[in-house]
C-alpha cells in the first residue's frame, strides 16, 4: 500500500465505523428492551417497599415510562455525546464502571491472543513441516483437544491442578488481597494471577491456529514460487521462513483478526471462573441485577473494540500483502 | 565429454497409476552450447526427466535406476546439500507458470538477489540485479527490481525468471514450457531472448515443450517422448522433416500447419450481427480512485447462416467479454446485438430465455466446465430438461449426442473427473448441442488440449458443422488453428477489430500491422510440416 492512500482510507473507515457501531447500539438497545423483566420491580424488590406507587415512581424517575423510541432517542443521543447513562444499583456513571473494568479485560485478552498467535503459528509450522511423522499427530490431537474441551471446565481443571493440588499459582483474582506491595513485586503479582485465565482463554484459540496454521502451510507449500525457490538452491530452512510461512500467515491474520473480537466476549466465561475483575464479569453481574444501562455500555464498548481491531486487521493485511489495494 | 549425460533413467510412478513407470529407460545427453528439445504430450514424462536432472522429484517419485552425470558428477549419488548448491549456481530451471512461479509478497529485485545470496555472491547483488534485468530487455531496470510480481505482466515475469535463472551463469539451463502460458507476440520474443542468451553464453539449454512450432523455431537437436519413453531423437531437421517413428509422425501430422485454404465466400442470409456493441469495466468509484478499461469497443461483426468467423487476439484483447456479450454471460452499455434482425440487448431475462437455446457456448477448459458431482447424462440433459423436454426423452438425446461426439453412451451415468481433457471438451460440446443451437459458440475451446486432441477435436467441429448446419463463433489465440477451421477471421487488438476478411486472404495479404506482428510470431513460421 502506498503511505499516501492512508488517510483517505482512515476517513472512509472512521465513518463506516462510526456507523455500524451506532447499528449495534440500536440493536442492543431494542435486544434487551425486549428481554423480559422488569428494571423498576428489580430495583423495588431489592429495596423492599414494592407498592405501586413507588413503582410508578420508579419508572417515572428512570424514564421507563416513556414510549420504546423515544427511550431510544434518549438513548442515541446521549451515547454520541458519550454518556453512557448511570447506574442506580451501583450509585455512578456507567463510563466509569466500563473504563474502570477495562484494562483488566484488555490485560487478560491481549495476553490470551498473543500467547494463542505465537504458540498455535508455531505449533502449526512445526506440524506442517513434519506432516504425516508423530510430531504431526501429536500436535493435532493436542490441537484437537483444546478444540473440542469447554472453555470453563480447563479453567477449572487449570485451578485444580495447578491452585489445589500443586498449589503454584493463585486461582482467582488479579492480585492478592491484604498485602502490601511495590513495584515489580505488582507485576509479579498480576502475572501470577494471569497466567491460568489467559492459558484457559488462549487454548482453544491456539488450537483454532494451529489447524489454520498447518492447512495453509500445507497448501502453500505445493505452489509454483516455493519449486522456483528449490531450484535456486535456498536452503529448505530459508524456503520455509521466508517464501511459506509469510504466505501461509496471510489467512491466519484475517482469521485472528475477525477473532480478536470474538476473545472479548469469550473472556465473560473466564472472568466469572476465575473472578477476574474485567467488563466481562460486569456483563455478567448486571445482567443478574438487570442493570440495563451498565449492560449496555458493556455491549458499546465491545462492538468498539471488534471494529477497532478490524480496522487494525485491515491495516496491517495491506502492510503484509502488496497485492491488497486498501479499500474503503 | 557431455554436459549432461542421463543413461537409462527409470522413475517409479506411485502404485494404482496407469503405468508402473512415469519414464522408464530415458537416456540423451546434451553439449554445451546445444538446445535440445524434449517433445511430448501431457503425461509423456517429459517434465519428470527435467526435474530428474534438477533434483526435484515429488517424494512419491523415486527414481529406480540409471544415472545423470553433469560435468562429469553423478547427480543421483550426490548428498542433498551438495546437489542444493549446484542448483542456481550450474544448474537453473525456469517454469511455465509465470503468474504463479514468483512468491507474490517478495519484491522482484529480492527474489533475485536471494538466488545470489544463498550461493555466497550477496555482496554483488545491488550492482548485478539491475544488470540482470537489464540484460533480459526489461525497460528501466531499477523501478521493476522494487516492484511486487503482480505489477508485471506474464511476459515480464517470465523475463524477471530467467534473469534469476542466470544470476549465477549457469551451465545448464532447463525450461519447462517456458512460453506455453504467454500470447504469441510475447512467446516469440522469449524464445529469442533464450535463442540469444544461449548463443551468448554458450549454456546447455534442455527445453521441453509439447509445441512442435517451438521446437522447429529453437531446436539444435529433438527427443520425442510418448508415455514415460523416448521413442525418437535426433537432429532438428530430420526429426522434423522426416520422422521415423509412428508416434513422431502422428504427432506431426496433428499441428496446425496455418496455411489457410481458399474457401466458398458466404453469401446466405446474416444470423448474428453486431453493431456499436461497447463494454467497459470500471473499477472503484464512490471514494476510491477510479479505472476505466474499455474491454470492447468498434467491434462489428456479423456471421452467415452456416459460417465459421474466427476471432483472434491475444490475452486482454476483449474477444471473449465480445463473445460472452452475445450470450448475456456479459451485459454491454451499449450497441445492438442483432439475432435474425431481433436486438437481443434490450430484453429482459424472460424475453431472452426462447433464444437461450438457439445461442450455446463451448468453453475453455474441460477440467472447470462441467459440474464435477453431476453425472455426464444429467450434464447433458439438464438444458432441455429445464426448457421443458420430458427427463426420459432428454436423456435419449443425450445418448445419441454421446455417439454423435464419438463417446461410449455408457458414459452417461459416470462423472466427469473419469474423463480425459479431450472427452471432457467432447461432453462440453455434447452439453451446447443437446439445446440443438443454430449458432455456437466456441471460446478457445481446444486451447487446453494436447494436439492430438486437438485435432480430433477440432476434426469433432468441423464434421459437426458440415452435419448441422451450424454457424459458429470460434474464439482463438492460435493462428493456426483459426487457419484451419474459420471460413473468415476478425483480429482483436485492444477491444477493437483491426481487421477482418476471408481468412486465407487475411493470411496471405496482411494489411493491419497488429495482424502482421502475429503473423510472424507464429512459432514455426518457417517449416512447413511434411506430407505424411
Amino acid at each position: 500500500m502506498e503511505a499516501s492512500k492512508l488517510p483517505g482510507f482512515l476517513l472512509r473507515r472512521g465513518v463506516k465505523a462510526v456507523i455500524v457501531v451506532l447499528a449495534i447500539v440500536v440493536c442492543n438497545f431494542l435486544l434487551v428492551h425486549a428481554a423480559p423483566g422488569d428494571p423498576a420491580s428489580v430495583i423495588a424488590g431489592q429495596s423492599g417497599a414494592a407498592d405501586a406507587v413507588f413503582l410508578e415512581q420508579l419508572r417515572r424517575q428512570f424514564g421507563l415510562d416513556q414510549p420504546l423510541y423515544v427511550q431510544l432517542w434518549i438513548y442515541l443521543k446521549s451515547v454520541l455525546s458519550l454518556d453512557l447513562g448511570f447506574s442506580h444499583r451501583q450509585q455512578a456513571p456507567v463510563a466509569q464502571l466500563v473504563l474502570e473494568r477495562l484494562p483488566a479485560t484488555l490485560l487478560l485478552t491481549g495476553a490470551a491472543f498473543a500467547f494463542a498467535l505465537a504458540a498455535g503459528v508455531t505449533l502449526g509450522a512445526l506440524a506442517a513441516q513434519r506432516v504425516g511423522r508423530w510430531a504431526d499427530s501429536v500436535i493435532t490431537v493436542i490441537a484437537l483437544t483444546f478444540y473440542a474441551t469447554p472453555l470453563f471446565w480447563v479453567g477449572l481443571m487449570l485451578v485444580l491442578v495447578f491452585s489445589v493440588w500443586l498449589e503454584w499459582l493463585p486461582s482467582f483474582g488479579m492480585s492478592s488481597v491484604g498485602v502490601e506491595m511495590h513495584g515489580l513485586e505488582v507485576v509479579w503479582d498480576v502475572a501470577q494471577h494471569l497466567l491460568l485465565p489467559a492459558l484457559t482463554l488462549g487454548l482453544f484459540y491456539l488450537a483454532v491456529y494451529a489447524r489454520l496454521t498447518r492447512a495453509t502451510m500445507l497448501e502453500v507449500a505445493d505452489q509454483d514460487f516455493v519449486k522456483t525457490a528449490r531450484a535456486k538452491g535456498v536452503p529448505e530452512g530459508r524456503i520455509l521462513r521466508a517464501h511459506v510461512l509469510r504466505n501461509a500467515l496471510l489467512p491466519v491474520i484475517t482469521f485472528a483478526g475477525i477473532q480478536a473480537g470474538q476473545l472479548l466476549g469469550g473472556s465473560i466465561l473466564v472472568e466469572t471462573v476465575f473472578a477476574w475483575p474485567g467488563i466481562g464479569r460486569l456483563a455478567f453481574e448486571a445482567l443478574l441485577a438487570r442493570d440495563y444501562p451498565v449492560l449496555l455500555g458493556v455491549f458499546f464498548c465491545t462492538s468498539v473494540m471488534v471494529v477497532l481491531f478490524n480496522l487494525l486487521t485491515d491495516l496491517l493485511y495491506a502492510v503484509i500483502d502488496p497485492r491488497v489495494e486498501v479499500a474503503g | 565429454m557431455s554436459l549432461l549425460r542421463v543413461e537409462g533413467l527409470t522413475v517409479a510412478l506411485p502404485p494404482g497409476g496407469d503405468r508402473p513407470h512415469a519414464v522408464e529407460d530415458v537416456s540423451f545427453h546434451l553439449d554445451a552450447g546445444e538446445i535440445l528439445c524434449v517433445v511430448g504430450e501431457s503425461g509423456s514424462g517429459k517434465s519428470i526427466s527435467a526435474n530428474a536432472v534438477m533434483g526435484l522429484l515429488p517424494k512419491g517419485l523415486p527414481v529406480r535406476q540409471g544415472s545423470i552425470a553433469f560435468e562429469g558428477r553423478e547427480l543421483l549419488s550426490l548428498a542433498p546439500e551438495a546437489m542444493r548448491k549446484l542448483r542456481g549456481e550450474r544448474l537453473a530451471m525456469i517454469f511455465q507458470e509465470p503468474m504463479t512461479a514468483l512468491n507474490p509478497l517478495m519484491r522482484v529485485g529480492d527474489q533475485i538477489a536471494e538466488v545470489l545470496r544463498v550461493h555466497g555472491s550477496g555482496t554483488d547483488a545491488a550492482r548485478r540485479v539491475p544488470e540482470l534485468l537489464a540484460a533480459v530487455n526489461l525497460p528501466d531496470p531499477a523501478v521493476i527490481a522494487r516492484s511486487h510480481p503482480f505489477r508485471l505482466s506474464g511476459g515480464q515475469r517470465q523475463r524477471v525468471m530467467i534473469a534469476m535463472a542466470l544470476a549465477l551463469e549457469p551451465a545448464l539451463l532447463i525450461a519447462d514450457e517456458p512460453t506455453t502460458a504467454l500470447d504469441v507476440t510475447t512467446q516469440m520474443q522469449i524464445l529469442r531472448l533464450i535463442r540469444e542468451i544461449q548463443s551468448r553464453r554458450g549454456m546447455g539449454v534442455l527445453f521441453i515443450t509439447h509445441d512442435f512450432g517451438v521446437v522447429a523455431e529453437i531446436a539444435d537437436r529433438v527427443a520425442v517422448m510418448q508415455r514415460g519413453r523416448i521413442v525418437e531423437q535426433g537432429p532438428a531437421a530430420e526429426v522434423l522433416n522426416r520422422p521415423q517413428h509412428s508416434y513422431t509422425q502422428a504427432l506431426i501430422a496433428a499441428v496446425p500447419h496455418g496455411a489457410a485454404q481458399a474457401r466458398a465466400a458466404i453469401t446466405t442470409a446474416p444470423v448474428l450481427e453486431l453493431r456499436g456493441v461497447e463494454k467497459t469495466y470500471r473499477r472503484g468509484g464512490f471514494f476510491g480512485a477510479r479505472a476505466v478499461v474499455r474491454a470492447v469497443h468498434d467491434a462489428d461483426i456479423s456471421l452467415r447462416q452456416g459460417e465459421t468467423l474466427g476471432l483472434v487476439g491475444e490475452s486482454g484483447s476483449g474477444k471473449s467479454t465480445l463473445a460472452r456479450c452475445v450470450v448475456r454471460l456479459v451485459e454491454p452499455e451499449r450497441g445492438t446485438i442483432a439475432y435474425h434482425g431481433t436486438d437481443l440487448r434490450p430484453l429482459s431475462r424472460a424475453g431472452w430465455k426462447p433464444y437461450r437455446r438457439r445461442i450455446q457456448m463451448v468453453f475453455q477448459d474441460p477440467y472447470a466446465s462441467l459440474n464435477p458431482r453431476r453425472t455426464v447424462g444429467d450434464t447433458i440433459a439438464e438444458g432441455p430438461v429445464t426448457h421443458g423436454t420430458p427427463r426420459a426423452q432428454a436423456l435419449e438425446r443425450a445418448r445419441e449426442l454421446l455417439r454423435l461426439v464419438q463417446l461410449d453412451p455408457g458414459a452417461m451415468d459416470r462423472y466427469p473427473h473419469e474423463f480425459s481433457g479431450g472427452q471432457r471438451q467432447r461432453i462440453g460440446i455434447a452439453r451446447a448441442l443437446a439445446m440443438e443451437p443454430e449458432l455456437l459458440i466456441a471460446d478457445e475451446p481446444v486451447s487446453a488440449l494436447d494436439v492430438s486432441v486437438q485435432a480430433q477435436v477440432l476434426a469433432l467441429l468441423a464434421e459437426i458443422r458440415a452435419r448441422l448446419g451450424l454457424t459458429m463463433l470460434f474464439i482463438t489465440h492460435d493462428l493456426r488453428v483459426a487457419a484451419q477451421i474459420c471460413d473468415r477471421v476478425a483480429v482483436m487488438q485492444r477491444g477493437a477489430i483491426v481487421e477482418q476478411g476471408p481468412t486465407a486472404e487475411v493470411f496471405a495479404r496482411p494489411q493491419h500491422a497488429y495482424t502482421r506482428q502475429l503473423l510472424d510470431s507464429i512459432p514455426g513460421r518457417g517449416w512447413t510440416p511434411p506430407e505424411l
